[in-house]
């Protein structure tokens, strides 16, 4: 079910200033591509473009094209509802709904759908997704409980159940863990290498240990000033990016020198 | 600073030696600031208490008066010899042009505030709320002469319309003549606190966390199941009080129903026919031909809608105040 | 690290399921202001055939005819959930439209009705002795004792509205604090003409006092204080506690810091509060009605004697019943908006430049 990206000469917008520029790449199905690179480069942009949630943003506008196997994401006609039904993400902070219990949070995109009708089936869908996550253990007993009264690393892995429940084809996760302590961050790295023999997953992340630990391949971006559009240096393998880059800019970054 | 330590009443401004070291306020300037701004709170409670003193007290004298039932009698005539009044119709009047003004207006404020939140061109949502602010403004004697010279005699095309197809219930029933009737009073007390309503509400949901919205987005929502899923569960307790605080409006408006309203000391069925009365409407009407036995009469049905509205805003208090736990938790 | 290039496309998932596409039909942008156009001709049709005389049941026709319309095409071409999302979307609509239909009347008619007699004449001579079907007379005496009462009541409920405000936010800790908190809000609530009625049982029934411009001053300072104390409070709120503590810091005592520090910085927020206070109680007419009584003739004392005030001549005009009146009323009511209007807009650019600038 894992599809591939292909993006080819990108830019996003907000109102008239460039966020990123033209950027190409391509993320390969089931595997896990990680985009680093100092603050205000861009990668979240670009992360919130391969699901059509930058337009979200006022004045947020992209060119260029996103094909998720062959089909253009910006293409007329396309629906940017199924996009992202069909693109799943995880956000920084955990936002599970406040108001709903762990279960509807796991259910609700799949009641949004309307694909499981039936109570058993949705039981398992949900049970299916919390195990998914790792979280089925810690939550069985209490699926009644609101959401928001589990830990921060529980309510992250909350939302990444909530994500997998809708069967999408890539997860995008925009720093999962920079809001968790370091055990809750070790459970989710687990989890990520789980989950990338289904999904194909693009993560951002600022810990450069972290890239090198759960990523098959890495992206990293830059800005040549501030105010400058963000850019795309180089993505290659993850252990060739750390150890032996072919722009000098990377390494750089990697060995600390800037950023 | 520690306040414990200064006197319950303002002294006099007797030369004190500040006493540098200490830190506590003794300086006659601190003392007095004190005093002045302390008094004036308990200025404020002592004028809550004198209404309701002054309120009871009055009320006490007419009601030891009133030869008749105060809850349930259906006539006001304190003037008579055999003086007989009681707020039974006020009472019934006073519900039902208020409910019938809150299903009207809360739908359409939360509608107009969803509107200004989620739906307007960004370039016209912000002046959108400003103008509603404004409206919130205009006096309400202004929407009574409105109501009077310009609704009233737009609505009988649409009363007979109501009595054509709904008049079998009785409730919309509809004998011709002017549309000064309950029902009228319920649209106009509709629109008038529309922009309160409107008001808090779109607060609320400016409010609402990016993130959550952002959550659902994610899973694949239309703009309507955002809403549903994260906007209007947030903001329900603020919709709520919301409408308390335009329902505490509606139930102690006076001029926009007395100028609206043909008012009578009978409860009929028909909502759509004029008669009827509200407790702020009869003491405005009632206020000119009234002697000191009347007034106080007047006062006493007044001490029932401060209870009433008392209760209303409260409530809605406690709503806030338990919203403010709530999001909080969340934080 | 696994090497994932060299599996350049995937076999399908051992489980497959249904095909997820990207495109969904969808109607034209167009398809909704032509929709509106649509129902708007058919409810107006509809109502010329059917004789409706009222053009609120045309509008109704055509608004029930374009959310239901719209919703069964949306059903139709794009499915359930995104129709759905368009009944939303047209019920918002009309909710917007249902309310700014009224309130644009509102204004209109009091614009266009009122400019009719609204003159220098009409501005500077009272009503006299003038009989009431006739065409003439003015509103000088009404906006005397409107500026009076308005400006006796600030006089009182300013300064105790916001001692009481720094008494909170500056001093007000423990029970006291706690109570005067909630009885502010409870007092928000009550009723004009039940302000109107308490100052009439105490200063009129008890007191034995006559009506006059001051009585009903105290009627509408009651129902300016809450607003006043609770809109200083806001604004002492936003003011940095690091500010204060700096003064203090310096030796500076409480009070002058309070008065030299505190104040100055929010005094643009609190005169905003302070007028739009003012805005509200000068459309007030119930306790004016109870206490002022209105009168014919310019008294210029608030003290002794029934006045006349702007929102109270709007509802005696309006009681005359004859055409003179009724324009004299509407005239009135222009006035009275544009005062109040005026004081808001005034009020809320004070806001908008004087904004505390906090670092948060």
């Amino acid at each position: 079910m894992a599809k591939r990206i292909d993006v080819s000469g990108l830019s996003a917008f907000y109102g008239s200033h460039k966020a990123i520029d033209d950027i190409s790449m391509t993320v390969e199905p089931r595997s896990v591509t990680a985009f680093i690179g100092p603050s205000g480069c861009g990668k979240s942009t670009f992360l919130r473009t391969l699901n059509r949630m930058h337009e979200v943003t006022p004045g947020g506008r992209v060119e260029g094209k996103v094909l998720l196997d062959d089909e253009n994401l910006y293409g007329s006609g396309v629906d940017p509802v199924a996009v992202r039904r069909t693109v799943g993400m995880v956000f920084q902070r955990p936002n599970p709904f406040p108001t709903m219990s762990i279960f509807d949070n796991v259910a609700a995109g799949l009641r949004l759908n309307g694909t499981v009708k039936k109570k058993s089936e949705l039981n398992d869908v949900v049970e299916k997704s919390l195990k998914g996550a790792n979280l089925w253990n810690e939550v069985k007993d209490r699926l009644n409980k609101p959401g928001s009264g589990l830990s921060g690393g529980q309510q992250q892995r909350l939302c990444i159940a909530r994500a997998i429940a809708v069967e999408p084809q890539v997860l995008l996760m925009d720093e999962p863990c920079s809001a968790l302590d370091p055990i809750s961050t070790l459970a989710i790295e687990d989890l990520i290498g789980e989950l990338k023999e289904r999904f194909t997953i693009v993560i951002v992340t600022h810990n450069m240990q972290q890239a090198a630990r759960v990523s098959d391949r890495t992206a990293f971006f830059n800005l040549s000033a501030v105010g400058q559009p963000g850019k795309l240096v180089e993505i290659d393998e993850t252990e060739r990016i750390f150890s032996n880059p072919s722009v000098q800019d990377t390494e750089d970054y990697i060995s600390g020198r800037f950023g | 600073m520690d306040t414990s330590a200064i006197p319950q009443n303002p002294p006099p401004a007797a030369p004190v030696e500040p006493s540098e070291v200490s830190g506590k306020s003794v300086r006659p300037g601190d003392r007095v600031f004190l005093g002045l701004s302390r008094g004036s709170g308990i200025a404020l409670l002592v004028i809550m208490a004198a209404i309701a003193a002054f309120l009871t007290y009055r009320s006490v004298l007419a009601i030891q008066g009133d030869k008749a039932n105060f809850f349930t009698t259906f006539e006001w005539d304190p003037t008579g010899a055999e003086p007989k009044f009681g707020i039974a119709v006020l009472a019934f009047g006073t519900v039902v042009s208020s409910i019938i003004a809150m299903v009207i207006a809360v739908p359409v404020a939360v509608g107009i505030a969803l509107f200004i939140s989620h739906y307007a061109p960004r370039k016209l949502a912000s002046p959108l709320g400003y103008v509603i602010d404004l409206l919130a403004a205009v006096p309400s004697i202004i929407y009574g002469l409105w109501g009077a010279l310009f609704l009233v005699p737009h609505l009988s095309g649409l009363y007979s319309w109501l009595d054509d197809y709904l008049g079998w219930t009785g409730i919309f029933s509809y004998s011709q003549g002017a549309a000064r009737s309950l029902f009228t009073v319920g649209i106009l007390l509709a629109i008038m606190i529309l922009p309160i309503v409107t008001s808090v509400s779109r607060e609320v949901f400016l409010q609402v966390p990016k993130m959550h919205e952002e959550a659902a987005l994610a899973l694949g929502a239309t703009r309507w199941e955002v809403i549903r899923m994260s906007v209007l569960p947030f903001g329900r307790s603020g919709i709520i009080s919301a409408s308390m605080l335009g329902l505490g409006r509606a139930l102690g408006e006076t001029m926009a129903v007395a100028t609206v309203l043909s008012p009578s000391f009978l409860i009929g069925l028909s909502l759509l026919d004029p008669g009827g009365g509200t407790f702020a409407q009869n003491i405005a009407s009632k206020f000119s031909e009234a002697d000191t036995f009347g007034q106080d009469a007047l006062i006493a049905s007044g001490l029932v809608l401060f209870v009433i509205t008392l209760l209303v805003n409260g409530a809605a208090r406690l709503i806030i105040a338990r919203r403010k736990e709530y999001s909080g938790a969340n934080a | 690290m696994s090497n994932v290039i060299t599996e350049k496309r995937p076999v399908a998932d051992s489980a497959p399921r249904p095909p997820v596409t990207l495109r969904q039909a969808r109607l034209p942008r167009w398809s909704p202001p032509v929709f509106a156009l649509v129902a708007l001709a058919a409810g107006a049709g509809i109502g010329l055939v059917a004789g409706l005389d009222s053009k609120i049941q045309w509008g109704l026709i055509a608004a029930l005819l374009f959310i239901i319309g719209t919703y069964a095409v949306a059903a139709k071409v794009e499915g359930a959930r995104q129709a759905k999302d368009r009944l939303a979307t047209s019920l918002v609509w009309i909710a917007f439209l249902l309310a700014v239909l009224p309130l644009a009347s509102l204004i209109w008619e009091t614009v266009v009705r009122g400019s009719k007699v609204l003159d220098g004449y009409f501005l500077t001579h009272s009503m006299g002795t003038l009989p009431d079907a006739m065409v003439g007379g003015g509103i000088n005496h009404a906006i005397t004792g409107t500026l009076q009462q308005v400006g006796l009541a600030t006089l009182i409920a300013a300064p105790i509205g916001l001692l009481t405000a720094i008494y909170l936010v500056e001093y007000g800790r423990g029970r006291l604090a706690k109570a005067v908190t909630f009885f502010v809000d409870v007092m928000t609530g009550v009723p004009s003409i039940v302000a109107g009625l308490f100052v009439l049982s105490v200063w009129i029934l008890i007191l034995g006092f006559g009506p006059s411009g001051f009585a009903g001053s105290m009627a509408l300072a009651i129902l300016m204080m809450p607003v006043v104390v609770r809109s200083t409070e806001e604004m002492l709120k936003l003011v940095p506690n690091e500010l204060r503590e700096a003064s203090l810091a310096l030796g500076v005592p409480k009070w002058r810091t309070i008065l030299k520090v505190v104040l100055p910085t929010s005094i643009g927020g609190i005169t905003t509060g302070v007028m739009l206070a003012i805005a509200r109680i000068t459309g007030e007419t119930a306790p004016v009605l109870l206490l002022v009584w209105g009168a014919k003739t310019i008294n210029n004392n608030p003290f002794e004697g029934a006045q006349q005030s702007l929102p109270l001549y709007v509802y005696q005009q309006w009681q005359q019943g004859s055409e003179a009146s009724y324009d004299r009323a509407w005239a009135a009511a222009l006035v009275l908006i544009a005062f109040v209007m005026i004081l808001n807009l005034v009020a809320r650019g004070i806001a908008r430049w004087k904004a505390p600038k906090t670092g948060r």
